[in-house]
């Protein structure tokens, strides 16, 4: 359960986010929203690079943004970037299991815990090959897994099937769905691909110029008149 | 390009191998790298003259300290152009102990390595705040700064005092070597088995949790934070590690001149070792060493060649060049594989010349 009351973010004359209040359950929810509506800012508070000028993040019961950001992490948040942040040079385990070793759980683990989020997310791979020779769909997918890894919370997913083809979207949406039954987290997901915000979310919640302006059931909040217009009033069609 | 070097399991020519399992390169690469080190260790010294017996010293030296800058450009992306200035505080260090205490030798290397990795965090310290052009400006500085101050107060030569330095002395003493290695070639095996334990303090570092951690930090500080990674620690360790390896080369050193006081420690030095750095290939162990040879042993043979050193300036710039042009992994990386396109090359032409039905290779 992640709570926000009164959240605003000001960059000089910018106000990516603007008295933003809202609650995400349980489950996987969709944060949706045009270019530019602040929900990368929105995520970069939770993990802590962008410091709020009012406004209060509850986790589970947890004050995060009193956290220093590294901090963040071990306390089980976990992110993917909206550009790819794989590590090229590390091998596809080494990648995962660097996230492992900053997490609460210990070494004895580890082996097991990081070849288990590999085949979660489906890659079927040497895990020793280094992540700079993979495809943009396997690396994306190496994302999530060290998303997934060492009992994460809370998973922060920033348009992880930007770019990617059809098929491909299709089977990160297949891993996106089971994130909360297999690791427990409570699952946001950002992206512009409604196809796979309506497969993977029962809730939504839409932003719009720094502002909420839905929440709730993801069917509803897509019929909803304000979001159609939010979104007809940049080029993207729903 | 391949990360690697050392530990290069250059996964893209390399069939999948289990995790965990053995494949024969795992075997064969300890093999000869042991090989190798027992040659220079026990063969090389006794068969070269007196002239490079001393070249290979100082290039035993100078690979620690290329290896201790290595680590920072290449695994963690801080371009550092104080590491001579480094160095020459290790030297002093050494020196120091040397001429106050009976301590063992190593002893000696350890303190000083270890007082230098004090010293040196704290060039590095700017890195917390700067990146890039900026921290390489700040290091140059805090470098022109620790040179000035070593150049008043000179190396110790046996004299009183903080600083040890008398400057009425008239007999200057030496300052000690190992009782093992007092002898030129002696003192060659010595250095060169420190490097050795060097290099392997820093492989132990880049394939665990730091090395992780590092090129995490390396691609982007955001990321690595995202992951748990606390990067100021991280990068602070980074400097701490180099600064201990280079404080270490400082305590040869030291034993190696014999009289420090003839040594000069320029900026340039410290520029000339980022350059050559760079050429040797930073995504690698490897390169440290022929950042070394190229730096100590080149000179020496262009000087018997009886070639002026000075076009060594232009030979390091073009090479800089070339690696920021066409091989950004350097020369361990450039070699083999310009090897190996030759190979084909010769191979081709063979094949050709051969007459038609003759074996195919
Ligand atoms: N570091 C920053 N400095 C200044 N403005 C920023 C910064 N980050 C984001 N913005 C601005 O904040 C607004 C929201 O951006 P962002 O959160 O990235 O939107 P979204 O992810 O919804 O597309 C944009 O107008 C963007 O230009
Ligand atoms: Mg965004």
């Amino acid at each position: 359960m992640i709570e926000v009351t009164g959240l605003s973010v000001r960059f000089g004359g910018v106000t990516p986010l603007d008295d933003m209040n809202v609650s995400f359950a349980e489950g996987t929810c969709g944060l949706i929203g045009p270019n530019g509506a602040g929900k990368t800012t929105f995520f970069n508070v939770l993990s802590g690079f962008v410091r709020p000028v009012a406004g209060t993040v509850r986790a589970f019961d947890q004050d995060l943004l009193g956290m220093a950001h590294f901090r963040r992490a071990r306390w089980g948040l976990r992110r993917t970037f909206q550009t790819e942040q794989a590590i090229e040079q590390l091998s596809v385990f080494d990648n995962v299991a660097m996230v492992h070793e900053h997490s609460k759980v210990g070494a004895a683990s580890r082996r097991k815990d990081v070849l288990d989020a590999i085949s979660f997310v489906g890659l079927d791979l040497d895990p020793q090959l280094r992540v700079g020779t993979l495809g943009a769909g396997e690396r994306r997918l190496v994302e999530v897994a060290r998303a997934v890894v060492g009992r994460p919370r809370v998973v922060l997913l920033d348009e992880p099937a930007a770019g990617l083809p059809d098929q491909e979207t299709e089977r990160m949406g297949e891993v996106i769905r089971q994130i909360p039954e297999h690791t427990g987290a409570l699952t946001i997901l950002v992206d512009h691909d409604m196809g796979l915000v309506s497969s993977c979310c029962e809730k939504t919640a839409v932003l719009d110029f720094g502002k909420l302006i839905a929440s709730g059931p993801t069917a509803e909040v897509l019929r909803d008149e304000r979001v159609i217009r939010a979104y007809l009033g940049t080029e993207s069609v729903l | 390009m391949s990360a690697a070097g050392v530990e290069t399991a250059d996964t893209t020519t390399q069939p999948p191998s289990s995790p965990g399992g053995f494949d024969t390169r795992t075997l064969v690469r300890p093999a000869v790298i042991a090989a190798l080190l027992l040659f220079v260790v026990l063969a090389l010294p006794s068969i070269l003259s007196t002239y490079y017996v001393d070249a290979m010293i100082q290039v035993a030296i100078w690979s620690i300290v290329a290896l201790g800058l290595g680590l920072l450009v290449g695994r963690v992306g801080l371009v550092s152009l104080g590491q001579a200035a480094v160095l020459a505080l290790g030297a002093w260090v050494a020196a120091r102990i040397l001429f106050a205490t009976s301590l063992p030798y190593p002893l000696v290397l350890l303190a000083a390595g270890l007082i230098t990795m004090v010293l040196g965090t704290l060039v590095g310290l700017p890195a917390l705040r700067l990146s890039g052009l900026y921290l390489a400006l700040i290091t140059l500085m805090l470098a022109g700064a620790i040179t000035v101050v070593l150049a008043t107060t000179n190396f110790p030569n046996g004299g009183h005092g903080f600083l040890g330095y008398n400057g009425s002395a008239v007999h200057i003493p030496q300052i000690r070597r190992p009782s093992i290695a007092n002898t030129d070639t002696a003192f060659l095996r010595y250095s060169v088995i420190v490097a050795a334990l060097m290099f392997l303090l820093v492989l132990a570092h880049v394939r665990t949790r730091p090395g992780r951690a590092w090129a995490a930090i390396r691609q982007s500080e955001s990321a690595a934070l995202a992951a748990g990674i606390n990067t100021t620690l991280y990068k602070l360790w980074a400097f701490a590690l180099a600064s201990f390896v280079t404080g270490v080369a400082g305590g040869l050193l030291a034993g190696s001149s014999r009289y420090l006081y003839s040594y000069d420690f320029t900026t340039q030095e410290s520029i000339t070792l980022l350059a050559v750095v760079l050429m040797g290939g930073i995504f690698s162990l490897w390169g440290a060493i022929i950042a070394g040879l190229l730096l100590q042993l080149l000179p020496q043979l262009l000087n018997s060649w009886g070639v002026s050193p000075d076009w060594l300036t232009i030979l390091f710039g073009i090479g800089v060049l070339q690696v920021l042009l066409t091989a950004p992994a350097g020369l361990v990386d450039q070699v083999p594989k310009d090897l190996a396109r030759l190979g084909r090359l010769l191979r081709g032409l063979a094949r050709r010349v051969a007459p038609a039905g003759g074996r195919s290779p």
